[in-house]
């Protein structure tokens, strides 16, 4: 993206919710087990992403779905259990009221 | 590890072309000529190492490129600069 | 140019996401539950990475500045060979590759990654949003000036902007001028004085 048309850069300040120190510290935790190898790996996860997600996706959301990428693709976890632990997820949520 | 095929101070470009993995240069600098700055060592080199080839390692340099070279309609002075760290393999000599 | 028009800085704060709701997110959030499950890490081992995480702030990056400005010796080591010279300053992350850049009375630096959003965590802490926005990446390689202004940085055309892209393994750092008017301060009022931004190289003139 560098050089492209953009509009003025929005200084405001944010803040970094707990689940996105979550997925960074498994980020860096997943290279320390040697799950993924390389920094490289997940960057490569990151150009994975379709353009209309990559804009529509936050930093850590970004990393969440690179990570999930490799670790698919070298069978370290399966579709369908990710599929399944999201629903178990959302269900959750739903009696927390959260969704 | 072999010596550097490019010196400091040496004039070189930036090979254009997009292979089809993550590689790190960025398009704006592609088929763009500048100065290299320093020699930055021997790094695990990323394209290589997502076509599983291991980590292959090799060296890292930092160009210099005037801005108004970049970019046409650039808006400063022609002091400006953007340095870049490119891998050797993405650099020839540009005389 | 040099009008020195009050530029206030107070940002509003945006709490963003307290529960991880989003799809991706959702994403993320089972994965982790799954890599616990299946034995690849601990809880504790995620509260302590947290810790060593929050714990590198900015406050690691004035410390190296104001050694810096105090000691020659350590300046001239620091630039020369960053990753190096750091180690003696027992912080509890380190880069692997560590490139400080000084700004000079004919030199304004400033840092981006517009691949990623590289950043030099271990030295200065969790990025800012803006560091990781597509419009300061998109913008500041192509006219770092106008940014530079948005960011309250006025630059006459006698000073050379360098926009340093951390492309691949190098991590960077701004270091910037010492203020005049601050001769003879303790480090500790230095240090008060050295903010994240001027570390990026997103502001210049530091408030004494």
């Amino acid at each position: 993206m560098g050089g492209f048309e953009a509009g003025p850069v929005n200084q405001n300040e944010k803040d970094t919710a707990y689940w996105e120190w979550q997925i960074d510290a498994m980020i860096r935790l997943a290279l320390d087990k040697g799950l993924i190898t390389d920094f490289a790996e997940l960057r490569d996860g990151i150009e994975q992403l379709e353009p209309q997600d990559y804009e529509r996706f936050t930093y850590f959301e970004r990393w969440a779905k690179s990570l999930a990428y490799c670790l698919l693709s070298k069978g370290i976890v399966t579709q369908a259990l990710l599929d399944a632990k999201i629903s178990e997820i959302r269900e959750r949520q739903a009696r927390d009221g959260l969704r | 590890m072999s010596q550097p095929r490019f010196a400091t101070g040496q004039r070189v470009r930036i090979a254009d072309r997009t292979p089809p993995i993550h590689h790190r240069v960025p398009a704006y600098a592609k088929g763009h000529i500048g100065t290299i700055e320093r020699i930055c060592g021997i790094h695990g080199q990323p394209e290589k190492f997502i076509r599983g080839d291991g980590v292959p390692r090799e060296r890292l340099y930092r160009v210099s490129i005037s801005q108004t070279d970049l970019w046409p309609a650039y808006r400063g002075t022609n002091i400006d600069r953007l340095d870049i760290e490119i891998f050797e393999h993405w650099l020839e000599p540009a005389e | 140019m040099s009008d020195h028009h009050e530029h206030d800085h107070a940002r509003t704060f945006q709490p963003d996401h307290p529960e991880p709701t989003s799809d991706a997110a959702l994403v993320g959030v089972a994965l982790r539950e799954l890599l616990m499950e299946g034995g690849h890490y601990t809880v504790e081992e995620e509260q302590a990475m947290i810790a060593r995480m929050q714990g590198a702030s900015p406050e690691n990056g004035a410390t190296l500045v104001v050694r810096a400005w105090t000691d020659v010796d350590f300046k001239e080591r620091l630039l020369a060979n960053g990753a190096e010279t750091i180690k003696e300053m027992g912080f509890d992350l380190l880069p692997t590759e560590f490139t400080v850049l000084e700004n000079t009375q004919t030199i304004h630096n400033v840092i981006v990654c517009t691949l990623c959003s590289c950043y030099p965590r271990a030295l200065l802490g969790m990025s800012p949003a803006w560091y990781k926005s597509k419009n300061y990446r998109s913008r500041v390689v192509r006219e770092p000036r106008a940014v530079l202004e948005e960011f309250g940085v006025d630059l006459s055309d006698d000073v050379e902007v360098r926009v340093h892209d951390s492309t691949a393994e190098l991590r960077y750092m701004v270091l910037p001028q010492r203020p005049s008017g601050s001769d003879g301060w303790s480090d500790e009022k230095l240090m008060a004085i050295v903010t994240r931004n001027s570390l990026i190289g997103t502001q210049r003139d530091l408030n004494v």
